[in-house]
């Protein structure tokens, strides 16, 4: 395994710092503070094919691997600006185009890869079922005529309101005898252009500036064509996605983590108190230091677990370590951060206290921090089901 | 319509220069990067091109085989090849040396205009493009704030203390461009990924053809002999306006004995 950054690595990595640096702190504090969507930022991304970039080269995307298009992701955040807003738009097709019939490869990949259509909505999780996917209530039966009839309720729906597309997950049956208890679930690409007022969005406010809402669906009625791939086997299709997704989003972390290392470790250096730098003091310097190696050590694995998923390798493990330790850093370098500012963190122009609220998301989402123990506990080292 | 670019890598216009003191030199081994004024040429030669005109656009730099990475920069721009003068014998080259480098390069071939940015962001000379220019006997306008083609004519904006100046010249010629000229668009992510695909040639002085006694530090005549910090400001007095501004001025002056 390679530790230096390949050449067009590098050049990816200066290209989105490049078009980053177009949007400073002030932009993200006044977003903030209306709680608005980045949409110039998410345009600039768009146009610049940043967010198409593993769309494959024959449906007009940029065709990398997951590796060089976690960097995107990494360095948007390092430059101090939020992936969150506009991660999705990256992977969520990876369902269409791992489980998509040809018609809907064709149809939806170049117009997802262009930004024509914005896919980054992804309807899996409920009131009442959490991270118990298999307990999810949405049901889309199938009508006489063919098309599917969907009614249910789906919560933490995240830029919903920015996408043309959703990708929904519902119950379509219940596992017969013989068949897997996760047989049932189906995945339906849904228009939300078309869906009219049969899906109700109800914004839900939160500690950051992330645009996630409830969705109430009543009668929704998708075409025969909206499901993807097989009636069914929908749960394996979004576990099948979601080691891509965990990658990205340890990535996205490590970009936060390096940003408040960096940032620390210059205002340690800078401020002076008692008639020496502050970062003079090992109470200051040692957790910035620490931090930067939980940082760098999670990198590793982020690395290692998009190595062996560009290789086709299973990587589940490692894809959830990554996420793991990856979350766990950025905390860690948050609050040596914020600890190193003292008030000043708290300040609003400083962005320490808006980087804080924002990786404080990723110990909680897309999946909770206990969920990969549990997996690393049951499936990795074979303990008993702890849950 | 051939268009050439020449551009500059230097350090990282973001990070804190530094003198080796040493050498009277700046301090190169930290992070290179394209020069960012002459984004604003490589914008301006890719908005001609847009506008319908057939149009080559090269990109021609001076430097060190490291530099390769800030071509491909260049290229990712919108450059559709580059040419790369990489020697070692180019190292210490002043002005009058590197321009003689650009000048060889650019007479090997017939381009009908020569952009330059409108300085380095790191020795700020501001004089590359007059210094090509008379070596190669074009005519030269400085801070276009913008460029008109008309078939084999040029018509040049140029920003001057007082307004604009409109200049019409001649093809071939040689222009510095304003940053204020246009705003460079980021490079796509295509653009970046195909950069290197793109026609690179690599010369060393002997391809070029150029007497490694004319460039570098022999063809140099310029020497640092010291440095120092520009003396610092004086005591200053901050006038916020607050509808008395203008009183508080002239109070200030009659008092310093600038107006009675």
């Amino acid at each position: 395994m390679a530790f230096d950054l390949t050449e067009e690595q590098d050049a990816i990595r200066a290209g989105v710092a490049d078009l980053c640096k177009g949007f400073d702190g002030e932009y993200w504090r006044q977003l903030d503070r209306d709680q608005a969507y980045p949409e110039a930022f998410v345009s600039a991304l768009t146009e610049g094919g940043w967010l198409g970039a593993l769309v494959p080269e024959e449906y007009g995307g940029g065709g990398l691997t997951l590796a060089d298009g976690s960097l995107i992701l990494e360095e948007i955040n390092h430059q101090g600006c939020n992936a969150g807003a506009c991660h999705a738009q990256m992977y969520t097709m990876g369902t269409v185009l791992k489980h998509g019939s040809a018609a809907q490869k064709d149809r939806y990949l170049p117009a997802i890869a262009s930004g024509a259509l914005r896919l980054q909505a992804f309807g899996v999780t409920e009131p009442d079922a959490g991270s118990n996917t298999l307990a999810l209530r949405t049901r889309a039966d199938r009508q006489a005529d063919g098309t599917w009839l969907v009614n249910g309720q789906k919560i933490w729906t995240s830029r919903f309101a920015h996408s043309d597309l959703m990708l929904l997950l519902a119950r379509t049956g219940t596992p017969g005898e013989g068949q897997k208890r996760w047989w049932g679930l189906s995945t339906f690409l849904v228009d939300l252009r078309e869906a009219g007022a049969t899906i109700e969005a109800r914004p839900i406010r939160t500690m950051m500036n992330h645009a996630t809402v409830e969705l109430f669906i009543n009668d929704l009625v998708l075409p025969a064509d909206a499901l993807v791939g097989e009636e069914g086997l929908g749960f394996r299709y979004i576990l099948d996605g979601m080691n891509a997704e965990r990658i990205l989003i340890a990535a996205e972390c490590v970009g936060d983590g390096r940003w408040f290392v960096e940032k620390a470790s210059a205002y340690a250096t800078q401020r002076e108190v008692f008639g020496r730098p502050i970062g003079a003091n090992q109470g200051v310097q040692f957790p910035i230091a620490r931090a930067h190696a939980a940082v760098e050590a999670a990198d590793l694995m982020r690395r290692k677990a998009a190595a062996l998923f560009d290789a086709g390798q299973p990587c589940g493990p490692e894809a959830n370590m990554a996420k793991l330790l990856a979350s766990e850093a950025s905390w860690q370098a948050a609050n040596a951060c914020l600890d190193t500012h003292g008030g000043f963190g708290f300040a609003e122009e400083y962005d320490v206290e808006r980087k804080f609220r924002e990786t404080r998301l990723y110990m909680t989402a897309p999946v909770n921090n206990n969920l990969i123990l549990a997996y690393l506990g049951q499936n990795v080292l074979d303990m008993p089901r702890s849950y | 319509m051939k268009i050439a670019i020449c551009v500059k890598e230097v350090p990282d216009p973001t990070a804190e220069k530094r003198i080796d003191p040493g050498t009277n030199r700046l301090v190169r081994t930290g992070e290179n990067t394209l020069n960012p004024y002459d984004r604003h040429a490589i914008e301006e030669a890719v908005r001609i091109k847009e506008s319908g005109v057939e149009t080559e656009i090269s990109i021609v730099l001076v430097g060190p085989a490291s530099a390769a990475r800030t071509v491909d920069k260049a290229l990712a721009q919108g450059g559709d090849r580059s040419v790369h003068l990489a020697d070692d014998g180019l190292a210490d080259s002043d002005i009058l040396a590197t321009s003689r480098a650009l000048a060889a390069l650019l007479e090997r071939d017939a381009y009908d205009l020569v952009l330059f940015g409108q300085q380095a962001s790191d020795a700020e000379c501001y004089v590359m493009a007059a210094a090509v220019a008379e070596r190669l006997d074009r005519p030269c306008v400085s801070q276009a704030a913008s460029l008109t083609l008309d078939g084999s004519t040029l018509r040049v904006k140029r920003q001057v203390e007082t307004g604009y100046d409109t200049v019409e010249m001649p093809l071939p010629a040689v222009v510095s461009v304003s940053d204020a000229i246009n705003e460079p668009r980021y490079p796509s992510l295509p653009a970046i990924m195909g950069a290197k695909r793109k026609p690179h040639e690599v010369l060393s002085l002997a391809d070029a053809g150029i007497d490694p006694d004319t460039v570098g530090g022999a063809g140099s005549r310029t020497t640092v002999r010291g440095l120092s910090k520009p003396a610092g400001r004086g005591a200053s007095v901050r006038i916020e306006d607050d509808g008395t501004a203008a009183e508080k001025i002239l109070a200030f002056l009659v008092e310093n004995k600038v107006v009675v």
